[in-house]
């Protein structure tokens, strides 16, 4: 089944009585949780997925000639496989399973930085990255001699892509990173283009895709990028588990990223020489569980879709979640712009579901404190973009972030707490 | 409003948020310092003009939310003709009145010479508002002691 034409929207109150924090209360109140930008919520499935490991399945991973090591290496791997669905990746070697995206993040700047890397060389950012795609680069730079240098945005929140292809051009930049979607703003950015572009000048791509796959169905392969992130713990999954797609020849020319059990095929004090793809990259006992829960929620996620095959259920899956999502974004966009006063941040067209914003007068945390005595759950400060902030000309934001789960309750108690804090404080 | 929000957000704090007092830079200030909430990004600047072991003006410039900008308001106000011992012995008792256990002071307790700065005892319900309410006096400190590094709450 390969139909573009949806037939049922998203069934959010069947969805709502999956995840059971929705339905805990706040001093009395619904809880109305908009902060999915910094860790989103998670299905029963997940929780119980992790559970039924710890009672059932908990072993150590490789090498144990008993039943219980066996099984948790196959759901261990089970897991990996589920990653690779959500990624569009066949080649199981292609995807690491970190215990985070900085993680990720860190073990290319790492690895790949300082093999390949070099005084002159230049590491392409974005005005609009989160600190984990910041100072992992500036770690790299200083250890190599390597330059930083920035992508500009405009007002909007859209990348200046002609400031971007004269930088990329001339041969010094090795690597562009650059994140999928802003945490902050919500733009999404053109990966496929900025991916063409930097590979006709020899240069690689790593995307943070940290905000992008909660809201997108994701094809490394088509978007052209050597290396993209995930963090399980923001679409659904459990924390403690992210996702590393590198294409296999960058992986194998790699070092590895740290030293350890697991990671190694033969050791000796003289010399040690190192596993295949992946398991060059995982050293040490990895959270299983965590990653047993992963496999759960990319599961749960393709069961909102439709279709046979695993990646035409996530397919149809995310169009549903986008199509929810915007409706969201769209009515709370309308409700707040309706308060004089509000400055809403990030007008790029096509935008995910993340909303920044601030009120003349009143401090975002203050904004997030009378929020908070509503019931509802946003974040406040600069969101771990401080160059970007200073890019925007505030101190900080606040900002409201969506989830297949959110309602337009929920965008009411939302537009209901910021007049509140504007009669306070305004 | 509910009752916690009432006692974060009480009259003293909304008036010196709104019509904060001794904002901006001091002319002859004796001494400055620079404070910084990593967790916000509210930055704050803390002039210092003594005469004689006795503090003579304060003032703050920055941006902050109402409740750091109350209480560099509050403080400013506090601190004026006070002894370095005397300050010293405010900054105690501030720390104690935003960061102990307990219930909260009451107006009539009689040994603490906080006054009006009393009113900020709310922040203790809000944890990770506590260092809103402090980055004022540390930078304070920080000024008075000649630092050269910016202050943080970190």
């Amino acid at each position: 089944m390969t139909q573009t034409t949806l037939t049922k929207p998203l069934a959010v109150d069947t969805i709502r009585a999956d995840f059971p924090i929705l339905s805990t209360d706040v001093r009395g109140l619904p809880l109305a949780y908009l902060d999915n930008g910094a860790s989103s919520q998670k299905p029963q499935s997940v929780i119980d997925a992790m559970d039924w490991y710890n009672a059932h399945a908990n072993a150590n991973i490789h090498r144990g000639v008993y039943q219980l090591s066996q099984l948790a290496t196959e759901l261990y791997e089970a897991g990996r496989k589920r990653g690779q669905e959500f990624l569009g990746v066949d080649d199981r070697r292609e995807v690491i399973l970190t215990k985070g995206l900085t993680e990720s993040i860190n073990l290319v700047a790492s690895a790949w930085g300082g093999a390949n890397l070099k005084s002159g060389d230049v590491v392409l950012l974005t005005q609009l990255e989160h600190h984990s795609n910041i100072v992992p680069w500036q770690l790299a730079a200083e250890r190599t001699g390597a330059k930083i240098e920035v992508v500009p945005i405009d007002d909007r929140g859209v990348l200046d892509m002609e400031r971007y292809e004269a930088l990329v051009a001339g041969g010094k930049v090795k690597m562009v990173a650059v994140t999928h979607v802003s945490n902050v703003l919500g733009t999404v950015n053109p990966i496929r283009e900025i991916a063409a572009l930097a590979h006709r000048n020899g240069a690689l791509v790593l995307v943070d895709g940290a905000q992008a796959a909660p809201h997108h169905f994701l094809d490394v392969a088509a978007l052209g990028a050597d290396f993209y992130t995930v963090a399980g713990h923001k679409m659904y999954a459990p924390m403690g588990i992210g996702l590393l797609f590198g294409r296999r020849e960058l992986l194998e020319a790699m070092p590895p990223y740290q030293g350890g059990g697991d990671m190694i095929e033969t050791v000796s004090f003289e010399r040690s020489t190192y596993a295949h793809l992946p398991a060059k990259f995982e050293a040490g006992t990895p959270n299983v569980a965590a990653v047993h829960g992963f496999g759960a929620a990319v599961h749960y996620l393709a069961g909102l879709g439709e279709g046979e095959a695993p990646r035409e259920r996530l397919r149809t899956a995310f169009e549903k979640i986008e199509a929810h999502e915007q409706k969201l974004l769209e009515a709370a966009t309308d409700a707040l712009t309706a308060i004089e006063g509000i400055h809403i941040h990030g007008a790029a067209p096509g935008k995910s579901a993340i909303l920044s914003f601030t009120v003349d007068g009143v401090h975002p945390h203050d904004l997030a404190t009378v929020l908070d005595s509503e019931g509802v759950a946003i974040r406040a400060g600069h969101h771990c973009c401080m160059p970007l902030m200073k890019r925007l000309g505030v101190p900080a934001t606040a900002r409201a972030s969506f989830g297949l789960y959110n309602t337009v309750a929920d965008v009411g108690a939302l537009e209901r707490g910021v007049r509140k804090a504007k009669e306070l404080l305004g | 409003m509910t009752l916690d929000l009432r006692e974060l957000y009480q009259e003293v704090i909304l008036d010196h948020h709104k019509h904060p007092r001794n904002r901006g830079p001091l002319a002859d200030a004796t001494s400055t310092a620079d404070g910084h909430n990593p967790l916000c990004g509210d930055t704050i600047t803390v002039y210092v003009k003594t005469n004689g072991g006795i503090v003579d003006r304060v003032s703050f410039e920055g941006s902050g939310c109402a409740i750091s900008t109350a209480s560099a308001s509050m403080m400013t106000e506090a601190l004026h003709g006070k002894s370095l011992a005397e300050v010293e012995e405010l900054f105690r008792q501030f720390q104690d009145l935003v960061t102990a256990d307990g219930p909260a002071p009451t107006d009539a307790s009689l040994e603490s010479e906080l006054g009006d700065l009393e009113v900020l005892a709310g922040v203790r319900e809000h944890p990770v508002r506590i260092k809103c309410a402090t980055l004022p006096w540390h930078t304070m400190r920080a000024a008075l002691k000649g630092a050269h590094e910016p202050v943080t709450t970190e």
